[in-house]
């Protein structure tokens, strides 16, 4: 059984800083969705609200279309996953699975055979009677993904779940997490400060940024349709420039653009991700094209970043270094390329 | 070996400073214990056959484990209240705390005496308002002692319980709340387990504090209850029982060590006196 969460028009202030400002978010039963936002963005303000432990200022939260704003935390029967994890020091693994079935007041048969399912639901069978303490970071994190689990919630609620790993582990874990969203088919809601993590996990992500909901979409809607300068920055790397509409056409730089869906007249910020310019060979040809001389590069393994001088301003571009048609050198002249519909118009944000 | 050598060199002054002024002494009253009046354990058999010397061990352990259990359970309750306050409360709460500390041991004893008396503000404010007809002998007896000595306890109790409660982390409270727990489960579930060292160690520095306590039950006993303390200080200084004092003075000793010997299987004791975590 998994359920839908709805959030309509939340707002919370702490005197004259507002943390969330009138958020409104859908979130269908069974979804992955992630708030993302740099900090103090308002997205853990939103899930400590889901999760009761503050009450909004205004604006309502819905489960199954029910209002349980005015719920206090034990009775909303929702799992989370702390930053850091929050398990008990002084109990041992299996009583901190148990704990919330034990505040349920579950009979010992059940509530062990609960524990066990819970345990090799997040592969720790054998684990049972160590520490949190005697744990490593990751098992750690299993325990308290259990501890969320183990009595079947509403929802789960992710706060930062993986910030505090390393790198490779949080790329196991990532997909670890995706996994057990498919097999135990619930409802939940991460936060994350990770572009890379929000995109991989999730089926939704909303975008946060002083408090207001920016943009949710599915991630690769995100990724590829950003709606304003903020939401193309902050997932993925971008290259600003602003084309103006004349005639019909779309200049910038003395570079009359091909750019599809172009505005008939005014000025235009276009975003367009470095991944999607080519570098032109001799003789080849693009829908725009801008020549340029090499002002910086960076060798990153899997391919170049380099930055380009063109009319255009300086544009970022990416280059797979496997076989490269280039070694890349500062002051080296490059033309670069990209089709007409590369680029993504996008809003710049309100301040 | 040489680098060795002059760390000793350092510590040495100290060492010696110590073994003189503290060691010695202690070692010359455990020897006076044997040697006086005549050598022999003669004061030690006055343990099992001195209805008076086992009278005045038994008031100290029932006074020293009535003191502790109050001011541990308001200590308990102060402790918490500071532990949950916020940043500028909390530094207001601890300075009301502290205060007491900082005046004269023998003021607050006296300062008792007129507050408890029976001319005293308590009993005239009760008589006054009606509720007691006869005065209530809340001084010169046990019952005196014990309100000035739990006076005297509780910022001993209240430090080692607040610096527990404050390594507590307030997301497992809030954790558990989210995972279904009322404020009273998670309290007894939750916060008073992870408190606990510190309140054993409050108990063990309130109790040994306790013991050899002077000043306040001399005074607010007004000499008819007495504590072992003033008991070695009358066979000392009043009946120049030499050997009896020190007999008594090296149980007190004893009954410390015991203790804290105990007790340092249960907590942390290089923590309990401030030492690194």
């Amino acid at each position: 059984m998994s359920h839908a969460l709805s959030l309509r028009g939340l707002t919370k202030r702490y005197g004259a800083f507002v943390a969330v400002d009138d958020v409104s978010l859908e979130v269908a039963a069974g979804a992955f969705l992630t708030l993302l936002g740099p900090s103090g963005s308002g997205k853990t303000t939103i899930l400590m609200a889901i999760a009761g432990f503050l009450s909004p200022d205004a604006g309502t939260i819905l489960l199954d279309g029910r209002d349980i704003t005015p719920l206090p935390p034990e009775r909303r029967d929702f799992g989370m996953v702390f930053q850091g994890y929050a398990l008990f020091p002084h109990m041992t693994v299996a009583e901190n699975i148990a704990f919330p079935l034990r505040v349920r007041k579950l009979g010992r048969a059940e509530r062990d055979a609960k524990v066990r399912a819970a345990l090799d639901l997040v592969q720790l069978t054998g684990l049972s009677d160590r520490r949190p303490m005697q744990l490593s970071g990751g098992q750690q994190q299993r325990v308290a993904l259990a501890r969320a689990l183990v009595f079947d919630p509403a929802l789960l609620l992710l706060d930062e779940p993986l910030s505090a790993l390393d790198k490779k582990l949080r790329a196991e874990l990532q997909e670890e997490l995706r996994a057990l969203h498919r097999r135990v088919g619930r409802t939940f809601v991460n936060v994350t400060h990770d572009q890379d993590e929000a995109l991989s996990l999730s089926d939704q992500v909303a975008i946060l940024n002083h408090g207001r909901l920016i943009q949710a979409g599915a991630p690769a809607a995100l990724y590829e349709r950003p709606a304003t300068r903020f939401v193309a920055d902050f997932l993925g790397k971008s290259n600003f420039f602003t084309a103006v509409a004349e005639g019909g056409r779309l200049h910038v730089g003395g570079i009359v653009l091909a750019q599809r869906d172009a505005p008939p007249s005014g000025a235009v910020l276009l975003s367009l991700r470095p991944e999607k310019i080519a570098l032109l060979a001799d003789g080849q040809s693009a829908a725009n094209v801008a020549e340029g001389r090499i002002l910086s590069w960076q060798y990153l393994g899997a391919g170049f970043s380099l930055v380009v001088d063109t009319p255009l301003g300086p544009l970022r571009a990416t280059l797979p270094s496997w076989r490269a048609p280039i070694a890349p050198a500062a002051g080296l002249a490059v033309r670069l390329g990209w089709a007409a519909d590369a680029a993504v118009a996008v809003i710049e944000d309100a301040a | 070996m040489r680098r060795d050598a002059g760390w000793w060199a350092l510590i040495a002054p100290a060492f010696l400073l110590l073994t003189l002024v503290y060691i010695a002494p202690i070692l010359q009253v455990l020897a006076i214990s044997v040697l006086e009046p005549s050598p022999g354990l003669s004061n030690y058999e006055r343990l099992f056959t001195s209805e008076s010397v086992q009278r005045v061990i038994v008031t100290t352990l029932r006074i020293c484990t009535i003191t502790t259990a109050i001011a541990l359970g308001l200590g308990y309750v102060l402790a918490y209240v500071i532990a949950m306050a916020s940043e500028a409360a909390r530094r207001w709460w601890l300075l009301a705390v502290l205060v007491p500390l900082w005046i004269s041991v023998l003021v607050r004893a006296f300062a008792w005496v007129t507050l408890l008396r029976r001319q005293g503000v308590i009993n005239q404010g009760l008589m006054g308002a009606g509720i007691i007809e006869e005065p209530l002998a809340l001084v010169w007896n046990e019952t005196g002692i014990v309100i000035g000595m739990v006076h005297y306890m509780v910022p001993y109790a209240v430090l080692p319980m607040l610096a527990a409660m404050r390594e507590i982390d307030p997301r497992l409270l809030t954790a558990a709340r989210g995972m279904g727990a009322s404020r009273g489960t998670v309290f007894g579930r939750v916060f008073l387990p992870l408190s606990l060292p510190g309140v054993i160690a409050s108990g063990v520095l309130v109790f040994i504090f306790s013991l050899g306590f002077y000043i306040t039950p001399a005074i607010l006993g007004g000499g008819r209850t007495l504590m072992v303390a003033e008991w070695i200080k009358l066979q000392i200084l009043d009946l120049i029982r030499w050997g009896l004092g020190a007999m008594m003075a090296t149980m007190l000793v004893i009954a410390i060590l015991a203790t804290l010997a105990i007790f340092a299987r249960v907590v942390n004791l290089r923590r309990l006196f401030g030492g690194g975590a």
